[in-house]
């Protein structure tokens, strides 16, 4: 079973909750991998240190144009649909910016001249370390300034295999990188929290899971800090809330420090075990 | 034009909640809401919108069976492995179809066309302290950094237009698209963070990203006093950097309350010590 845990804005608790529950899982002996989605800003190894067993690069392909046997037809300009190809026949000048091609291979296509030429370009980096006894840690990290995270996310999903439990700590928003990871998970849990900003966030979320037409589930983070319209709204569209975390400013120093509360705290440790318990049992349902 | 972003890298940190106390305070301004994917400084700024302006986040592929003659040429050029063969037909992911059109220029039976998604826009209005532009991402589609150009443009040519001189940009979080698209070409980078291990590890990463463009930075502390050993860590680091930490905003319910009424926290409790900070911090960016 693939579990996303998912927020609309970053900050909420996503990495709060994926982190804990795979630390449950994997204490539980339960054959499971915790892959972090968020290949921008990946913070699971902030949390839990495994043992490093493997890195691999993720490039993508990015062509050059060689303006010797370039005929300034401008057919490449026309097919790339991302404007990455500056095109001045005027003045002779051809160029791909690397910046902003999504590496489709329209523009080789096009080419009837033979001027172009793919080469590789680092992305980014997916490692795959070892966890306890059997478990493991997978972790997609874009290099700083990359246009798209998305084939590193890919990679990283990819590399999680099937294992009996794979949680994805998705990226934040509603764009790509969100569709990317959520649309390859079994279920979605969305962690928000009590506040306007949560629940506006909440909503494009949901939006968007239904779209992909994905069961999902809500946690609320930092409960008793708002007020309770989230909670009006989730019953008014009939969505499960799966628990409820009372903000607790003990427990956020811990976090704040790379702890895990699960691991320090038994009444933690019991309010994730019971959520994992809750999700699994979705799928039989 | 000075042009000021705030951005974290981590989401959450509080970006949005400064951003808009900054906005509500002094000079008039022009607020840029650059956070596409979750945009909520309307929330707290509450504009008036004026127009509202469609976007196309771009265009996603579909084959028509009838047409189709199952040569199979689009699966094998789809780099986005988005087309499939099942149940003895080909047919697009729709989430996976990055809109490249290099399926509809190769099919030889012409069975594959783009349908454009525009469910997207973007808004300019006024609130109470200037002008503001923001828009909405219709979840789901992409592109969200496109958007974000238009969100930038938009507001200097507003500000230009209205005789304004700042513009203030909420930044998304992250270093990919959007965050790029609304660094590109500001003159000072607020970077906010916040004491926690993942905070702490962004803030470094964003301003990467920043350097990267050659724009200076200053730093925010939000919620400082929630851990004193990751406050001591990042204080040194921007001793080190040598990146001026010009604001440490305290763990204030006041926030949050202020959030319920949605209002800014300078207006809804002016009196309180968060409240009072951010002052400091409006003073330092707009007075020197
Ligand atoms: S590979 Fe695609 S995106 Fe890149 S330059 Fe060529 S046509 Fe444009
Ligand atoms: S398609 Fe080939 S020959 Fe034509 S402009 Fe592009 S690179 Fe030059």
């Amino acid at each position: 079973m693939k579990i996303a845990i998912a927020s609309g804005k970053g900050g909420t608790g996503k990495t709060f909750v994926s982190t804990n529950l795979f630390w449950v899982a994997s204490q539980k002996g339960i054959d499971c991998v915790l892959t972090d989605c968020d290949a921008e800003e990946p913070n699971v190894a902030e949390f839990l240190a495994g043992e490093e067993e493997q890195v691999e690069e993720v490039y993508q392909q990015v062509p050059v144009i060689d303006p010797k046997k370039c005929t300034f037809c401008g057919k490449c300009y026309e097919y790339c649909s991302y404007n990455a190809i500056l095109y001045l026949p005027e003045r002779r000048m051809i160029q791909v910016q690397p910046d902003l091609c999504h590496d489709c291979g329209a523009c080789s296509y096009a080419c009837q001249a033979g001027a172009i030429t793919e080469h590789p370009k680092l992305l980014g980096r997916v490692t795959h370390a070892a966890y306890g006894i059997g478990q493991q840690l997978i972790e997609g990290r874009v290099e700083v300034g990359i246009y798209t995270p998305v084939p590193v996310i890919t990679r990283a999903i990819h590399e999680a295999g099937n294992r009996e439990l794979v949680f994805f700590d998705s990226p934040p928003g509603i764009s790509c990188p969100f569709i990317a990871t959520v649309d390859r998970a079994d279920y979605v849990v969305l962690v928000s929290e009590p506040t306007p900003f949560g629940l506006h966030d909440l909503q494009l979320s949901v939006a968007t899971v239904r779209k992909l037409s994905k069961p999902f589930g809500v946690v609320i983070n930092r409960a008793g800090l708002g007020d309770d319209a989230i909670y009006r709204w989730l019953e008014q569209e009939s969505i499960p809330l799966l628990l409820e975390i009372p903000f607790d400013r003990e427990i956020a120093r811990i976090y704040a420090e790379g702890g895990l509360p699960s691991a320090v705290n038994s009444s933690y440790r019991e309010m994730f075990s019971r959520l994992l318990t809750q999700i699994i049992q979705k799928r039989v349902s | 034009m000075r042009q000021i972003v705030i951005i974290s890298g981590k989401g959450g940190t509080g970006k949005t909640t400064l951003s808009a106390a900054l906005a509500a305070m002094g000079k008039e301004l022009t607020v840029a809401d650059c956070d596409v994917d979750a945009a909520n400084l309307h929330l707290l700024l509450q504009p008036s919108d004026e127009s509202r302006h469609p976007f196309s986040t771009g265009a996603k592929a579909v084959i028509d069976q009838q047409l189709c003659t199952q040569c199979g040429a689009c699966m094998d050029a789809c780099r986005f492995d988005a087309i499939r063969y099942q149940d003895d037909r080909y047919t697009i992911s729709e989430t996976s179809c990055d809109g490249c059109r290099l399926c509809m220029r190769i099919c030889p039976a012409g069975a594959i066309h783009m349908i454009e998604s525009n469910g997207s826009y973007w808004t300019t209005g006024t609130f109470r302290n200037g002008w503001m532009v923001h828009a909405r991402l219709e979840p789901g589609e992409e592109n969200s950094g496109k958007l974000v150009n238009v969100v930038r443009e938009q507001s200097r040519l507003l500000s230009e237009k209205k005789g304004v001189d700042t513009i203030l940009i909420d930044g998304p979080p992250g270093t990919g698209c959007s965050a790029i698209s609304a660094l590109s070409g500001a003159d000072l980078a607020l970077l906010v963070t916040e004491p926690s291990r993942s905070g702490f590890h962004d803030l470094k990463r964003v301003k990467q990203l920043a350097d990267g463009f050659q724009i200076p930075s200053a730093v925010v502390i939000n919620k400082y006093d929630l851990n004193g050993k990751l406050l001591d860590e990042i204080e040194e680091w921007c001793r080190q950097e040598n990146i001026p930490l010009i604001g440490k905003i305290p763990f204030d319910p006041a926030v949050v309350e202020a959030m319920l009424q949605c209002r800014t926290v300078v207006e809804w409790a002016p009196r309180s010590a968060a409240a009072g900070e951010i002052v400091a911090i409006h003073r330092q960016i707009f007075q020197s």
